[in-house]
């Protein structure tokens, strides 16, 4: 084994597990921290992959924006910091034969792709993955337009957040 | 940029043109007149219809910005569709309270359309999964839009739930997809398939994945659990505009994707089968679980499941046929449910009751609206003269020519139940009174806005049953740029 797939391994176990945690623990700021732990082990798949600028992206806006604005709102909004009541309902038992069936598909799925033994190929010398993407983002030749919608998209949204959580009922 | 990609985008940037300057004026009006936003969206809405067909024709087709959009025929066509039921659904959102007199629902709904459009003319995944979502997201919170209503919240929260995980899944298979091939581009995935680069076993394990998100849009069971509860909580308009643009914005991106990345090396027979099999489930549920209702928001949201099913023959008969008979029955069912939808958000605005026992004595109370009722529901049956008939015909056709007489029947079988439950409704409009009251005591006032509207859907679901030729040629030319 190398030390790629120790460290792969790993942080695969410490993401599932996390992840797990968030929905089952009873404490919401615990399951805050739990995101935490689990978006930062994306980090760790993001870096192993070579994705330099994703990496640094997915720490800074999802941990250090994203799981913070988390905790506030949850400290802000709740007074009582446990979440009671039943965590399952009466179709967990369907639900769980369904990802299960789903994981073994998408597992067969991967199995039957023929490149899944391959290794990545090596990054050419001198590839900047941050030039490319900036490039490719305002180029009219590559992705000008879906960066552009996405602008609509937020602005959209926001208009629809401020009407929802504004309006006086 | 040169003039073709700058009409590529025509439509979608005079929307978002519209939506900035709602948003500058709408604040400097009264609260009384605000209403007057309905007439600038309408207004607005329709010089964008007049300006795209005279400036924003498409030649040959071209792929532009990259490959990210496709101008052609078939993106254009759908695009003047949902420009129009958008400007239909602004006018049936004026008289809605709590809903006609603020900018926000007018801004989101051009949103929403102009995701639409981008969907209709996406040919990159990336660009697919944004218009996608710039589509929904405006949906959920229009859904919900009426805060303090229980039932509405609960519809925008459901169909935001249904919303985000069918679209999770669906973005997994974009990403798969995007593993195997190495591209987003709808036409280099196209080569990339034909040149076996992807097994059978992983292309049609992809294509059920991005199914899920397509099936949701569309309300193809078995991912229509969502649209009941939503229609009958959302504000009625919206539920007529889900219904309608939405749904067809599905099968656009439906049509597209299947025909072009997944038709090579084999393919199709595999999909086809499997969505013949979706298709009979959709109209047969639909159509067995509309009887039962009592709510007529809810007999539509089942109707509308049923329809999904009939649009699904066309696309299942995979031939040009079958791609013009999707079109053109999208013309017709868009007209037609609108009108529906319509005519249930004049009448719950008057009487506040969306129960179906509480139309008795309509045809009485206000003759025109129940004739507006009989026009849109026998379209929606599927009778003579009206558009629906002439749409089932070819859809059926289609699937007659492409060797699937057994699916036809099966859409035989489901319109005759359809009639059932649709004359149902029209009996108690036409045959039942109001008990114990004089109906001539209880009209029905049609505002100006719900006046215009019904007749422009009436006499437009007339037009496409009687003068058929050009709305199918027209589609004809549409389904023509996927071969």
């Amino acid at each position: 084994m190398t030390a790629i797939q120790i460290i792969f391994i790993l942080s695969a176990l410490v993401i599932l597990g996390a992840a797990v945690m968030v929905v089952s623990t009873r404490n919401l700021v615990h399951a805050a921290l739990y995101l935490v732990a689990t978006l930062f082990g994306v980090a760790v798949l993001y870096a192993i992959l070579d994705a330099t600028f994703l990496t640094v992206v997915q720490v800074v806006v999802y941990i250090g924006a994203i799981a913070i604005l988390f905790i506030f709102a949850i400290m802000l909004t709740r007074r009582e910091m446990r979440d009671q009541g039943e965590q399952l309902n009466k179709g967990w038992g369907a639900a769980a034969l369904i990802g299960l069936l789903t994981f073994g598909g998408l597992f067969m799925l991967l199995n039957n792709w023929r490149g899944v033994n391959a290794t990545a190929a090596a990054l050419p010398s001198g590839f900047d993955g941050v030039v490319e993407l900036g490039t490719a983002l305002v180029s009219t030749d590559a992705f000008v337009l879906p960066f552009e919608v996405a602008s609509v998209l937020l602005l959209a949204a926001l208009i629809g957040a401020v009407y929802v959580a504004g309006t006086k009922k | 940029m040169n003039p073709t990609t700058f009409a590529a985008i025509l439509p979608e940037v005079l929307l978002l043109v519209l939506g900035i300057l709602i948003l500058v004026v709408e604040p400097f009006w009264k609260e009384k007149d605000r209403r007057n936003t309905g007439w600038l969206t309408f207004g607005g809405l329709l010089a964008i219809l007049v300006v795209s067909l005279l400036a924003g024709r498409p030649g040959e087709p071209t792929s532009v910005f990259g490959g990210t959009i496709r101008f052609d025929w078939l993106g254009f066509f759908f695009k003047m569709l949902f420009i129009f039921a958008a400007a239909m659904t602004s006018l049936f959102m004026m008289d809605v309270e709590k809903l006609g007199r603020r900018g926000e629902s007018y801004l989101l709904l051009l949103a929403s359309t102009l995701g639409m459009n981008l969907m209709a003319s996406a040919s990159d995944l990336v660009m697919l999964y944004l218009a996608i979502e710039t589509t929904s997201i405006p949906l959920y919170v229009l859904s919900g839009f009426i805060v303090d209503d229980e039932k509405s919240t609960e519809s925008g929260f459901k169909y935001l739930l249904f919303g985000a995980m069918t679209s999770a899944v669906m973005l997994y298979g974009f990403s798969l997809l995007f593993g195997f091939t190495g591209t987003t581009n709808l036409y280099e995935i196209a080569a990339a398939v034909a040149g076996a680069q992807v097994s059978t076993v992983t292309a049609l394990g992809v294509i059920a994945l991005v199914l899920v998100g397509i099936g949701f849009k569309v309300s193809l069971v078995p991912f229509h659990f969502w649209a009941p509860d939503t229609y009958e909580g959302a504000p009625t308009p919206v539920a007529g505009f889900l219904s309608t643009a939405s749904k067809a914005a599905g099968f656009a991106v439906l049509v597209r994707l299947f025909f072009i990345a997944f038709a090579k090396n084999g393919l199709a027979p595999d999909w086809t089968t499997g969505l013949a099999a979706l298709a009979t489930l959709t109209m047969t549920l639909g159509n067995l679980v509309a009887m039962t209702q009592t709510n007529i928001k809810r007999l539509l949201a089942y109707s509308s499941i049923a329809h999904a099913g009939y649009v699904m023959i066309g696309v299942v008969a995979f031939s040009n046929l079958g791609v013009t008979s999707v079109v053109f029955y999208l013309i017709a069912y868009i007209l037609t449910n609108l009108a529906a939808f319509g005519i249930v958000a004049v009448f719950s605005r008057v009487a506040g009751s969306d129960k179906i026992s509480d139309y008795a004595g309509l045809s009485r109370r206000s003759p025109w609206l129940a004739m507006a009722m009989l026009v849109a529901f026998l379209s929606l049956a599927g009778m003579p003269p009206f558009g629906g008939f002439v749409a089932k015909v070819f859809v059926f056709a289609a699937a007659v020519k492409s060797d699937l007489v057994w699916l036809a029947v099966v859409g035989v079988i489901n319109s005759i139940l359809g009639v059932y439950y649709y004359l149902t409704v029209l009996k108690v409009v036409y045959l039942y009174r109001m008990e114990g009251e004089a109906e001539e005591s209880h009209p029905i006032p049609l505002t100006r806005p719900y006046g215009i509207a019904l007749v422009v859907l009436s006499l437009g679901v007339l037009l496409i049953g009687t003068l058929f030729a050009p709305w199918f040629s027209a589609s004809g030319a549409a389904a023509l740029n996927l071969f």
